[in-house]
């Protein structure tokens, strides 16, 4: 056998036990658990209308929007904003205390974590 | 050496289908542990797909001419810098960086998603699964690099129009473009297979795509200057199929990126940006297609080859599935919220995708129209530049407007007195501008003139958006102008990250106007010593030199160059006649003038002693062009750079519930 060819098995059989890893750890595997739309939905529409919000002020602030249309648009976005927020105290609490954002950014500080 | 790159893929063929079926059961049956392992197996494939390229370059560095592709994209002369773009100069070497580049990201992918987002995976990475083994099975028994033969003693070397610094460098950003493009695709179908309403593959996805398209964006950009500097014809984009191939994938993105802000914002378009990273997909691959099956006559068709029903019969299967997932899964697409006012930001956005996307089906009926009719009638009816301008006449100038408008209006809606306010002081500036430039003699050409005044409009509303947002911020935390400035960038980048991109695309748009629309062409034959005028210019031919370059001969015409009396050198259009692959390049001289961004653009033709057949282009502002190339960069790391704040409102959001899918 050419040493290519040792190498080239040398390579299959790396990546078959790469693949294989998940299978050797001990004990049952866990089941895969399937997420609570209806919660993720509604943080997502929670942190909308307070975007939405935010926003609002400061397209207000630099002079975007005129104070009629400002009052006119501030009024429903607050309604929304409250009932969204509502609905989101009605969610797990921790899905507002978990400390988490090193699973979207290795770039946060960790010290950030705390003050939150 | 062969044996081992032949395996290697074998053995990234075999891992592509475990991650498809492995992952799929895995997926469908909610075994952690199969999942786990099929994710392991994408990120195994990449490193099979690295040891392949590894043996491929080592084959092209060391000149193995038992490699058939060594021996037809190298030669003994070619220098070894060159050797390098030898391995995406044939259809096989590019399919093979293909796969090394989409096993790369989809490594990537999946590392940086088991932190992020985990549950979106197990259905994720079958589709990545699927694309990397349509592409390592093209390459295992269809088209492989690893062919060998007797080594004859030199090779045929390189398309001599390869042998460019740029070619260094544009291909592989087209590729990092197009193929990055598959990780949106695969984790928006990813989040349909598992049925997923919320809105955690946009989030996943937006930088992937902001990536891939900036890739995209910029090897376009540096692909028109190889294509100015090298190919020597006068210009930097010719609608060349292959170049319009690049285009659409980079407007169907442009769209996403924009429409995306609407489903983030407002919760709408939930179908339609899907349908959009769909067909920034399949418009990827049918890119590759076209560059790599030989069907249309282009210049970047550098070989006819067979594997065009192979990636023909991909592409259907990509949108005919993704279609039938898309349409399976209506209902959880479905917004809530409508558009209050055709008077409001998200409404601008809509104008600005249906622009967009406009254009680029008329690009892509325009490519398909020589395809379509050679199939029909046997002869193939080619679509010119002027199909193309017009287009670009049609949809490009409302969408440099709305560039201007949009960014201006508030979300939900607008009072016409409000807009009156906003836009009083960027119409003034158009307006006057427009007046200058028809009283400086910039009427002789009235969609110059248009685009130069929208130019001025947007330049004007996004100099007043920075100015605006960084005195309100001033206002509220105080602070010198800097630091406001800075607060205001770094507190939402993506939007001002986004201006930067909208200047640097005014820029550009400058830099196409000025050098179409005022540009002057003569072409002349000189006599030695005889002289011509264009544009401002003075040129005398001096006579003609010969010399021999490391792998060709060169001949230059020796041209003085005056401007108003001042002797400004002299220049030395040519062309070079290649040794090993007996063919012949044009090579352009060209005098760029950093003050006004002119240049002065020479072609040679019939170069003799006594006399020369020159072909000169004065063109105004080009460089403007180039400099677009950088602020757009600019732009989009400002978009591309983390923000804390908006990965810790992300990790409250989602984070709990991937720790559970986690536990």
């Amino acid at each position: 056998m050419s040493i290519e060819l040792a190498l080239g098995a040398l390579l299959a059989a790396a990546v078959v036990l790469f693949v294989a890893v998940p299978f050797l750890r001990a004990g049952e595997g866990p089941r895969a658990v399937e997420l609570d739309q209806d919660v993720l939905v509604a943080a997502e529409e929670r942190d909308r209308a307070l975007a939405e919000l935010k926003e609002l002020e400061f397209d207000h602030r630099t002079g975007k929007i005129t104070d009629e249309d400002y009052r006119a648009l501030v009024q429903p976005l607050r309604r929304v904003a409250a009932r969204r927020l509502a609905n989101g105290t009605a969610l797990p609490k921790e899905t507002a205390e978990l400390p988490s954002e090193q699973h979207f950014s290795a770039s946060s500080p960790p010290s950030s974590r705390s003050k939150r | 050496m062969p044996e081992l790159g032949r395996v290697a893929l074998i053995v990234c063929l075999g891992l592509a289908a475990y991650a498809v079926v492995g992952g799929a059961l895995g997926a469908h049956t909610r075994r952690r542990r199969l999942s786990e392992s099929a994710e392991n197996a994408v990120i195994g494939s990449f490193l099979a797909a690295l040891v392949a390229s590894g043996v491929l370059v080592a084959a092209l560095v060391q000149k193995d001419f038992s490699f058939v592709y060594v021996y037809e994209h190298t030669s003994l002369e070619l220098p070894r810098s060159y050797t390098l773009s030898a391995f995406w100069g044939g259809q096989e070497g590019s399919l093979l960086l293909w796969l090394l580049i989409l096993t790369g990201f989809s490594a990537l992918a999946v590392v940086l998603g088991r932190r992020s987002a985990r549950s979106l995976l197990p259905w994720t990475v079958p589709v990545l699964g699927v694309v990397a083994g349509f592409f390592s099975f093209l390459l295992v028994a269809v088209s492989s690099p690893f062919a060998t033969q007797a080594a004859p003693a030199d090779g045929l070397g390189l398309n001599p129009s390869l042998q460019n610094p740029y070619m260094l460098a544009h291909p592989p950003m087209l590729y990092l473009g197009f193929v990055g493009l598959t990780i949106p695709f695969a984790f928006a179908m990813g989040a349909l297979l598992a049925r997923r309403g919320d809105e955690l593959w946009i989030v996943v996805t937006r930088r992937w795509t902001l990536v891939a398209w900036t890739f995209l964006g910029f090897g376009q950009l540096l692909g028109a200057h190889w294509a100015y500097v090298e190919v020597g014809w006068g210009g930097y984009f010719a609608w060349d199929p292959v170049e319009n191939a690049a285009l659409m994938p980079w407007l169907a993105a442009t769209a996403f990126l924009h429409s995306v802000m609407i489903q983030e914002k407002r919760g709408m378009l939930k179908i339609w940006n899907v349908l959009l990273v769909v067909g920034a997909f399949a418009l990827a691959l049918f890119g590759t297609f076209l560059t790599r099956s030989g069907i249309l006559s282009s210049i970047h068709s550098f070989t006819e080859s067979s594997i065009g029903p192979w990636f023909l019969g991909f592409i259907g299967f990509t949108v005919a599935a993704s279609t039938l997932l898309i349409v399976s899964r209506l209902p959880l697409l479905r917004s809530k919220t409508r558009l209050e006012s055709p008077i409001s930001r998200e409404a601008t956005f809509l104008y600005n995708n249906l622009l967009l996307v406009a254009f680029c089906l008329t690009i892509l009926w325009g490519v398909a129209y020589p395809i379509l009719t050679e199939a029909v009638r046997g002869e193939p009816i080619t679509v010119g530049p002027p199909y193309y301008n017009f287009f670009l006449k049609t949809f490009g100038l409302p969408l440099l407007l709305l560039m201007g408008i949009g960014p201006l209006i508030a979300w939900r809606r607008a009072s016409l007195r409000g807009l009156g306010r906003i836009f009083a002081w960027p119409i003034g500036v158009a307006v006057a501008t427009g007046l200058l430039l028809l009283a400086l003699g910039a009427g002789s050409s009235l969609p110059g003139l248009v685009g130069y005044t929208f130019c001025a409009f947007v330049l004007a509303s996004i100099v007043l958006e920075f100015a605006r947002g960084t005195r309100a911020r001033r206002a509220l935390s105080g602070g010198s102008w800097a630091s406001a400035l800075a607060e205001l960038v770094g507190r939402n980048r993506r939007r001002y990250g986004g201006y930067v991109v909208h200047a640097s695309i005014v820029l550009l748009a400058i830099g196409v106007i000025g050098s179409s629309a005022y540009d002057t062409t003569r072409e002349q034959r000189l006599a030695r010593g005889e002289t011509m005028a264009v544009g401002g210019y003075t040129l005398t031919y001096r006579g003609a030199v010969q010399r021999r370059g490391a792998n060709a001969m060169e001949v230059r015409a020796l041209v003085d160059v005056k401007r108003g009396g001042e002797q400004l050198g002299t220049m030395q259009p040519g062309k070079n006649s290649y040794f090993a692959e007996q063919q012949v390049s044009n090579e352009a001289a060209i005098r760029s003038d950093r003050l006004n961004g002119e240049d002065l653009f020479l072609i040679a033709e019939q170069i003799r002693s006594d006399r020369v057949f020159l072909k000169v282009l004065v063109k105004p502002l080009v460089n403007l062009i180039w400099i677009a190339g950088l602020v757009f960069l600019g732009g989009a790391l400002i978009a591309l750079w983390p923000d804390a704040r908006e990965q810790r409102r992300l990790a409250l959001r989602y984070g709990r519930q991937e720790v559970l899918a986690r536990a």
